[in-house]
C-alpha cells in the first residue's frame, strides 16, 4: 500500500450521499484504492455500496465530500469524460449490434481508426475465448457468455479502473465460480484496477485484494480476506463473513490482552479483548465453529463447557452440529469427517471447549 | 418389445396412443372453439362481410341486365366503332324491357346510375319511362327505332348507346375510373379536365396530413413517453391518466374547446394579439382549414403514440445509457447509437397505428377542417348519405384499403413487423 495518499488511484473523501434529504445511504465514506487494486465492496442490499460505485462511475452525485481519481477531483466531470469501465448485472449488451459492434462501440466514440479497432476488439474477444463470436448478437449468446463479452467491452478501451455492480449474481453457482476465478485471473494479467460490488461473501473472499465490508452507509472493516476472516473487528463483520458462533454477555473483568465475559446463565468464557466497551458493558463473543474442539483434553484450553447435540446434519466433509452451550441453543460445531472423528447422537451430551484467543469479544449486539 | 414405432404404441387398454391422445384434446379443442366463436360471428357479419361487400360493390353493375334483361346481351352484340346506332333487335328489345320497367317504376333506378357516367340520362330514362308506360308496342305503326327517337331525338345518337352498351355487362370500371379522376370519352379512358379533378388531390392530401401528423404525433409524443417510461409507478400513472384524457372527453366538448382556442377571436389569437405579435387584421386562421385538422388530429391521436412508444422505453434497460456514458459515449451520443434504436420498434408501431387512424379519419376533419381540410373519407361520407354513388364510395374505399396494406407491405419490407410492439 502506498504511504502517500497522493499515491492512491481513487480516493474517497468525507463522501456522503442521501437520496431524500432525511437519510444518509453512504456516511462519510473515506476509502482509498491503490493502483492495480482489486477492491471488493461487500455488503447487504441497502448497505450503500453500489451508490459508493455509482458516484465513483458519476451516475449519481455526492452530495458531500470529494471523490478523486489519479489526484483529480471529479464530482464536476461527466461519465463519459471519467474513463471507467464499466460491467453491469444486467450485463447491458447493446441488443441492437453484434458482439463486435458492442466492443467497437467505446473505441469508436473515441474516434480510434478501423483498422486499430478491430485489432483491439479482436484482443479482447480472444482474452475471453469468444473470438470467434463477433458477428453474433447477444441475444444468440448464453448468460456466461454475454457476462464475458461485457468484460471484455468494459476493459477494450484500456480504462485505469473498471467498476464491476454483481456481474455474477445472474449466473447459477458453477458458472459463477468458474467466471470468478476468470475475473481474477484477467485482473492478474492486466494489472487493471477493480471495483467490484457483491454481497456474496464468498465471491469476495476468493477474488479481491482488499474487502470493504458495508453496513448502513459504513465501512465496518477494510481488510485483506484472511484478515477478515480471522480478526473481524466488530460483531457485524463476524457475523457477515463466514460461519460464526454468537454469544452475549456482560464483560466482568478486563487484562491487557484478554477478558472474562459472563452470559446470561452464568457461563464465565476466557475470551481476546478486541472491542469491548469496559468492565460492566454488554459484549458480543464471536468463535468460528471450526475452532471449537470436542472432547478436548483437560488442560489443552482454557473454555470447557458442557454441551448438548441438538442436531446434526451430515454434510460429507464434515458433520454440522447444533449444540446447545452457555444459554445458547444455535450454536454450530463443525466435527471433520475423519476416520476417529467424535461418534456423537442427537441428545448426546459432550464437552467443547476453545482457546481464549480463538473467542474474540466485539462489540454489543441486539442479536 | 420395442416402442421406438409410434404407430404401434398403445395405451394400458389398447387404444392407439395418437387416437387416444386425439381423444383428450378434442374436448379443449371444443372449448377453444366456443370461446372464440362469439367474437368470431361478431367479427364476421360487422366487419368482414360489409368489407367484402364494399369491395364487390365497387364494381357491381347488375342493375342493368336486372332491368334492362333482354337489351343487355343484344346490346353487347353491337360495336359502337361502326359509328351506326344499334339495330333495330335493340330498340325492340330496349322498348319491351323499358315498358315492363316502366310499369315496375324501376327504370329510374338505371336512369339514375347511368347518370354518373354522363348527366342528362336520368331525365332522359324518366321521360322515357313516362312514354313507354302509355305506348303499346303491338300498335306501333313505325319501326322501334323511329318510335324511340320519336320520345326523344337522344335515342337516335351513337353517344347515347355507347354508355348503355359500356355499362351493360355485369361489372365496371367507371366507379374506379372517377375515383381516381379518370372518364371515358371518344378515345376511351381519359384523365378529367384539370378543374374537375377532386380525388387525386383528396388522396394526396390525405395521404399528406397522416404523414404530417404521424410525424408530429412522434415528436411530441417521444419526449413525454420517456417521461413516462423513467419516472417512478406512481406518478407515471397519474400523467397516464392526463394522456388519455382527449379520449374521455365528449366529441363535442372537445371541438368546442378547439373552437374557442384556434378561432380568429379564440385565446390564441387573442393572446398573440394582446402581446403584440399580430395585428388585429393578421389574425391566424387555424381552424375550418387544414391547420385545424393537422392540430386537432395530433392531438387526438397522440395517445395512440405514446403508448407503444411508453411500454417499448418501459422494457428498455437504463443501464444501457449507462454503460454506453461510461465507455466515453456523450449523452447524445449514447441517445443517438443505444437508446434510440432500441425504440424504433415502439416509434414503428405507434406510427403504423396512427398513420392508419389517420389516413381514414371522418368526424374531426368533417368538424373543424373547413373544405382546405377534409380528408377522403368525409368523401366516401358523402358518397353514402349525400349522394347516394355507393359505387363511387365503394371504390374510394377500396383504393384507401388497398394504399393502407400497400404502406403495411412497404412498413414490413422496410422495418419489419416482428420488430413491431404494440405493448
Amino acid at each position: 500500500m502506498p504511504e502517500n495518499k497522493e499515491d492512491y488511484l481513487v480516493r474517497f473523501e468525507n463522501v456522503q450521499k442521501s437520496y431524500d434529504g432525511e437519510i444518509l445511504v453512504v456516511k462519510d465514506l473515506n476509502l482509498n484504492m491503490a493502483k492495480g487494486e482489486f477492491l471488493t465492496m461487500l455488503g447487504p442490499s441497502g448497505s450503500g455500496k453500489t451508490t459508493c460505485l455509482m458516484m465513483l462511475a458519476g451516475f449519481e452525485p455526492a452530495t458531500h465530500g470529494e471523490i478523486f481519481l489519479d489526484n483529480i477531483p471529479i464530482n464536476r466531470v461527466p461519465p463519459h469524460k471519467r474513463g471507467i469501465g464499466m460491467v453491469f448485472q444486467s450485463y447491458a449488451l447493446f441488443p441492437h449490434m453484434t458482439i463486435g459492434e458492442n466492443l467497437a462501440f467505446p473505441l469508436e466514440v473515441r474516434k480510434m481508426g478501423k483498422s486499430e479497432r478491430e485489432e483491439k476488439v479482436k484482443n479482447a474477444l480472444d482474452m475471453v475465448q469468444l473470438g470467434s463470436f463477433a458477428d453474433r448478437r447477444p441475444a444468440q449468446l448464453s448468460g456466461g457468455q454475454q457476462q464475458r463479452v461485457a468484460v471484455a467491452r468494459s476493459l477494450v478501451f484500456d480504462p485505469d479502473v473498471v467498476l464491476m455492480d454483481e456481474p455474477l449474481g445472474a449466473l447459477d453457482k458453477n458458472l459463477r465460480e468458474q467466471m470468478q476465478y476468470e475475473i481474477k485471473h484477467i485482473h492478474e494479467r492486466l494489472g487493471v484496477t477493480v471495483l467490484y460490488v457483491t454481497h456474496d461473501q464468498s465471491e469476495a473472499l476468493t477474488m479481491s485484494d482488499r474487502v470493504a465490508v458495508f453496513d448502513a452507509g459504513v465501512i465496518q472493516q477494510l481488510a485483506p480476506p484472511n484478515i477478515l476472516y480471522e480478526e473481524p473487528e466488530n460483531a457485524f463483520v463476524a457475523d457477515f463473513i463466514g460461519d460464526n458462533n454468537c454469544l452475549h454477555g456482560i464483560v466482568t473483568s478486563e487484562t491487557e490482552n484478554g477478558c472474562v465475559v459472563k452470559t446470561e446463565d452464568g457461563s464465565e468464557i476466557k475470551a481476546n479483548k478486541i472491542n469491548i466497551a469496559g468492565v460492566g458493558k454488554p459484549s458480543t463473543l464471536s468463535i468460528r465453529p471450526e475452532r471449537v474442539i470436542v472432547n478436548p483434553e483437560p488442560g489443552q484450553v482454557p473454555n470447557v463447557f458442557e454441551a448438548k447435540a441438538a442436531e446434526l446434519i451430515y454434510l460429507g466433509d464434515h458433520i454440522r452440529t447444533r449444540m446447545e452451550v452457555c444459554g445458547n441453543d444455535n450454536f454450530y460445531v463443525k466435527i471433520p469427517n475423519s476416520s476417529h472423528h467424535a461418534d456423537l447422537n442427537k441428545g448426546d451430551t459432550v464437552k467443547i471447549g476453545w482457546n481464549e484467543y480463538d473467542c474474540r469479544a466485539l462489540d454489543a449486539t441486539n442479536n | 418389445m420395442s416402442q421406438s414405432d409410434t404407430s404401434t404404441l398403445k395405451t394400458a387398454d389398447g387404444i392407439s396412443l395418437k387416437l387416444s391422445l386425439q381423444r383428450s384434446l378434442r374436448r379443449k379443442k371444443r372449448n377453444a372453439l366456443l370461446l372464440v366463436a362469439p367474437l368470431f360471428l361478431f367479427i364476421l357479419i360487422t366487419f368482414i362481410i360489409p368489407i367484402a361487400y364494399m369491395l364487390v360493390r365497387s364494381v357491381d353493375n347488375q342493375i342493368f341486365a336486372e332491368i334492362l334483361p333482354t337489351t343487355a346481351p343484344l346490346l353487347a352484340k353491337w360495336d359502337p366503332l361502326s359509328g351506326n346506332t344499334p339495330d333495330e333487335e335493340v330498340f325492340k328489345a330496349f322498348i319491351t324491357d323499358g315498358k315492363v320497367a316502366a310499369q315496375a317504376k324501376t327504370i329510374n333506378r338505371l336512369g339514375k346510375r347511368l347518370n354518373y357516367e354522363k348527366s342528362g340520362i336520368s331525365s332522359l330514362f324518366r321521360k322515357t319511362g313516362r312514354n313507354l308506360r302509355k305506348l303499346e308496342p303491338e300498335k306501333l305503326t313505325t319501326s322501334y327505332k323511329e318510335a324511340l327517337i320519336k320520345i326523344d331525338k337522344k335515342w337516335g345518337q351513337v353517344d347515347t348507346w355507347e354508355i348503355l352498351h359500356r355499362e351493360s355487362g355485369k361489372y365496371t370500371k367507371s366507379y374506379f375510373l372517377s375515383a381516381v379522376d379518370m372518364k371515358y370519352d371518344a378515345n376511351g379512358m381519359q384523365w378529367k379536365d384539370d378543374d374537375s379533378r377532386i380525388y387525386l388531390n383528396l388522396f394526396k392530401r390525405t395521404l399528406w396530413l397522416s404523414f404530417l401528423i404521424t410525424f408530429l404525433t412522434v415528436l411530441l409524443g417521444y419526449p413525454i413517453a420517456y417521461l413516462l417510461a423513467t419516472l417512478k409507478t406512481s406518478t407515471s400513472n397519474l400523467l397516464i391518466i392526463l394522456v388519455l384524457l382527449p379520449f374521455w372527453t365528449s366529441l363535442l366538448v372537445r371541438t368546442s374547446s378547439w373552437i374557442a382556442l384556434l378561432q380568429k377571436e379564440g385565446v390564441i389569437n387573442d393572446f398573440l394579439f394582446a402581446i403584440g405579435l399580430i395585428t388585429d387584421e393578421g389574425r391566424l386562421a387555424m381552424i375550418h382549414n387544414q391547420t385545424g385538422t393537422v392540430i386537432a388530429m395530433t392531438h387526438i391521436l397522440l395517445p395512440f403514440m405514446i403508448l407503444p412508444l411508453f411500454s417499448v422505453m418501459k422494457t428498455i434497460n437504463p443501464s444501457y445509457v449507462r454503460a454506453a456514458r461510461s465507455m466515453g459515449a456523450t449523452s447524445f451520443t449514447a441517445f443517438r447509437r443505444v437508446y434510440f434504436p432500441n425504440t424504433i420498434a415502439g416509434i414503428g408501431a405507434g406510427g403504423i397505428l396512427v398513420f392508419i387512424l389517420s389516413i381514414g379519419y371522418y368526424i374531426t376533419p368533417a368538424l373543424v377542417g373547413g373544405t382546405q381540410g377534409t380528408l377522403i373519407s368525409n368523401f366516401i361520407a358523402y358518397h353514402i348519405s349525400g349522394s347516394l354513388n355507393w359505387g363511387l364510395a365503394a371504390a374510394l374505399g377500396t383504393i384507401l384499403l388497398l394504399l393502407v396494406v400497400a404502406l403495411y407491405i412497404l412498413y414490413d419490407k422496410i422495418v419489419g413487423i416482428d420488430n413491431m410492439k404494440l405493448g
